[in-house]
């Protein structure tokens, strides 16, 4: 199954077990969304349940808070990454900080998706990475799936927190097809994964380089190194254990996002490890991500975006201390 | 970077690289459709939906009293005791001119439809059938006007001058933007809804402290006019009596939303909480359209301040080149706004009133015919970007760290020609 899909019948299993979940968003109901990732969720459920809503992003958030208010479990979809912002103020001041203000009385389950990443040639605002602007908040949970199969289980766990949560959905691997078995007893939401076991490096990557990940170990075993792979899934909470116990193993680490490394998640992992594995670190934690620029036109998103040979070159950077 | 330096760039490892593989753009994703039963879930409280149709739909034909029009959809000219003045003057030099403009917008914007079609671009936003509000509204301003358009305004970025062949970086995926907006006054195209009307009213805030005469005016959707930074822009421009014409083309659609799913009232009428006038013109009528604007611009001018236009109009096309208009609205719908073709109605009148005659229909075709050519022409030549230009222009004044990342930039592309020496 499709990523894409399988978050689409993730949210359909979600609105059949649950009348308090709601869709919410701009096309998500008779043209399915711009992903077609609601295709037939309102032909199925009706305008009730699934929400074409007025072109409006702070507006979507911040009714969402209200309806969470009375009871329900809000889904909304914001269209692009790069659009979020209008709404940001919402998450922010709002979302984030009532359960705290009310003194736990309020909670807010409410997942806010947003399409994010490059890698597909769109035009600006359609490929960015923001996750580090929502961790950097208290009070929100940031995830994202790397495949299909977590896509379904990880929308579960999140229609399913009482928290807030940001759910990143990798744009550009929406579109790759894995196994799903929808019988699964998942994992905890906010656990990292050993996607691939090595001895020599730990690689860590969610979203949509993960993939580029395990593509970067098997070029690297060709070459004799055994490159560790972690799915972290989850930004905020983060899973550090997992991550240090990979990097007690192999003693290197390179953390690998699209978004500008500058103040970036990798930035964050790079000084935790430091601190929980300063003695077992044979050479610095090494970032790779977006340079501190706009996202560029399509025609030099390659250029920007993390690539094999970036990938590769970090790593033999590591090497050689 | 050194041409040479570029050529002798090869990926040392990456054999599945990305290089040359077939991109596919956002939003033509098209996942198979969802065959799944009715469910028992389905839960329908008819009583408070609130999909109900509106009462009053705002109405979009000639006989809606509200609706300015000086042309019929027939091409008849009709009599406006309010908006006739504005247009009384016109030669048949700039009635033909109108037409020019028209014809060879809708050529430039067949060409770039194509050329995405052939994969020159990686996305169009077209503007078929928006034609007349886009002409009549963008020769309505003078040069020392400013212009902030959403990002469907190729024909009033023709009218202030702007080489079309400059639209089309940003669809090529070249650059984010592709021209200088000072030299005619006419702003990048701005993608994310509705943040430039708050733009326009601040720099006619500025026009009007330096006392100058000059007049702004603001291009949105009837989708922009949900978000709230439309609604801030009325605000600020009505408190601080800016000079600003706020100019909505409602062409019936936001993606997939009906006006209805935005605004329960015809749009022009939200002026009126605001405390300024709004006028719904009919948007295929560039004379109509002309006219209401250059009276709106003026009233911006002689310091009564902003008023909203509203230019009832339609998308003929898709959303953009990734969208598929099948997929939610009739064709019936379409087939009834063909009618109202603002090319055509304008044709019928300028035949009828023996403004132009066939030879002038003849060199325009010839005309458009070059413009197509040189348009083909100039987006096949356009080079990709120098990998550089990334770090160019974050910043004004230069900036340490964007220094050290070009630098290990520079080193890691230099990496590779090392390998092919080596
Ligand atoms: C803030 C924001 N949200 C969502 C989008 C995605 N989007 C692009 S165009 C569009 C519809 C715009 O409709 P309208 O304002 O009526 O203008 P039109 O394209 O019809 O001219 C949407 C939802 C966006 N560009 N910006």
């Amino acid at each position: 199954m499709a990523l894409a899909k399988a978050i689409n019948e993730s949210l359909r299993k979600a609105l059949e077990s649950d009348p308090k979940v709601l869709i919410m968003g701009e096309d998500v109901g008779k043209l399915g969304g711009v992903f077609r990732v609601t295709d037939g969720l309102q032909k199925d459920f009706g305008e009730d349940r699934v929400i074409d809503t007025p072109l409006a992003e702070s507006g979507i958030v911040g009714t969402a808070i209200g309806l969470a208010l009375r009871g329900y479990r809000p889904v909304v979809e914001i269209q692009f990454d790069g659009f979020v912002f209008p709404a940001y103020d919402q998450i922010v001041t709002q979302l984030a900080k009532m359960h705290a203000r009310a003194l736990g009385k309020i909670k807010l389950p409410i997942v806010i998706r947003i399409p994010y990443g490059g890698g597909i040639g769109a035009v600006e605002h359609h490929s960015e990475s923001p996750e580090a602007l929502f961790a950097h908040v208290a009070g929100l949970k940031v995830v994202s799936p790397a495949n299909a199969s977590d896509a379904y289980w990880m929308m579960q766990q999140a229609i399913q927190s009482n928290d807030p949560v940001i759910f990143f959905e990798p744009k550009r691997r929406y579109w790759d097809k894995a196994e799903v078995d929808v019988e699964a007893i998942p994992g905890p939401l906010h656990k990292a994964k050993v996607v691939r076991e090595g001895t020599d490096l730990t690689l860590a990557a969610y979203g949509p380089m993960v993939k580029l990940c395990l593509e970067v170990a098997n070029a690297a075993a060709e070459e004799g190194r055994s490159l560790e792979v972690l799915d972290l899934r989850s930004v905020s909470p983060l899973d550090f254990d997992t991550v240090q116990a990979s990097v007690e193993k192999t003693r290197r680490l390179v953390v690998v996002h699209e978004a500008p490394v500058f103040f970036g998640s990798g930035a964050e992992i790079a000084a935790r490890i430091t601190e929980r594995c300063f003695y077992h670190l044979e050479a610095p934690v090494l970032r790779v991500g977006g340079y501190h620029a706009p996202y560029p036109p399509a025609r030099l998103e390659d250029e920007y975006l993390p690539s094999l040979d970036r990938v590769l070159d970090a790593v033999d950077r590591s090497f050689a201390y | 970077m050194t041409v040479e330096s570029t050529a002798a760039r090869k990926p040392r490892r990456s054999a599945g690289s990305k290089t040359g593989t077939t991109r596919t753009t956002a939003q033509s994703a098209d996942a198979p459709a969802v065959d799944a039963p009715a469910t028992a879930a389905k839960r329908v409280t008819a009583k408070r939906a609130a999909t109900k149709k509106p009462a009053a739909k705002p109405a979009g034909t000639g006989a809606d009293p509200d609706l300015v029009q000086l042309l019929t959809p027939e091409g008849r000219r009709i009599k406006n005791a309010a908006y006739d003045p504005y247009v009384a003057a016109l030669t048949s030099d700039e009635l033909r001119g109108l037409y020019r403009d028209m014809v060879l917008t809708r050529r430039f914007d067949a060409e770039a439809t194509s050329l995405q079609r052939q994969g020159e671009l990686g996305l169009w936003a077209s503007l078929l059938g928006q034609e007349a509000a886009q002409i009549g509204s963008g020769r309505a301003t003078r040069p020392d006007d400013y212009v902030f358009p959403t990002y469907r305004e190729h024909g009033v970025a023709w009218c202030r001058d702007v080489d079309p062949t400059n639209l089309l970086g940003m669809f090529r995926g070249v650059n984010n933007g592709g021209w200088d907006p000072s030299i005619n006054n006419f702003h990048l195209y701005t993608i994310v809804i509705g943040s430039q009307t708050l733009h326009a009213t601040g720099y006619a805030m500025g026009v009007a402290k330096d006392g100058a005469d000059s007049a702004v005016i603001a291009y949105f959707g009837d989708g922009a006019s949900s978000q709230g930074d439309v609604a801030e822009s009325f605000t600020f421009a009505s408190v601080y009596n800016a000079p600003v014409v706020f100019f909505c083309q409602n062409n019936q659609w936001a993606i997939s939303e009906p006006t209805e799913r935005q605004t329960r009232v015809p749009l022009y009428q939200r002026a009126q909480g605001y405390g300024f006038p709004g006028v719904r013109v009919d948007g295929n009528d560039v004379l109509a359209v002309l006219a209401v604007t250059r009276w709106a611009l003026e009233r911006a001018r002689r310091g009564e301040g902003p008023t909203l236009v509203e230019a009832f109009t339609y998308r003929m096309g898709d959303h953009t080149t990734s969208d598929d208009a099948s997929r939610y609205r009739h064709d019936d719908e379409r087939v009834a706004w063909e009618a109202k073709d603002p090319i055509a109605r304008l044709r019928t009148y300028l035949e009828a009133s023996n403004h132009a005659d066939e030879g002038f229909f003849a060199e325009l075709e010839a005309e458009s015919e070059s413009l197509g050519r040189r348009v083909r022409e100039v987006v096949r030549a356009m080079p990709d970007p120098d990998p550089f230009a990334m770090f160019e222009h974050t910043y004004a004044d230069g900036h340490a760290l964007v220094d050290e990342e070009r630098a290990q930039f520079a080193a890691y592309q230099a990496s590779f020609a090392d390998v092919e020496e080596a």
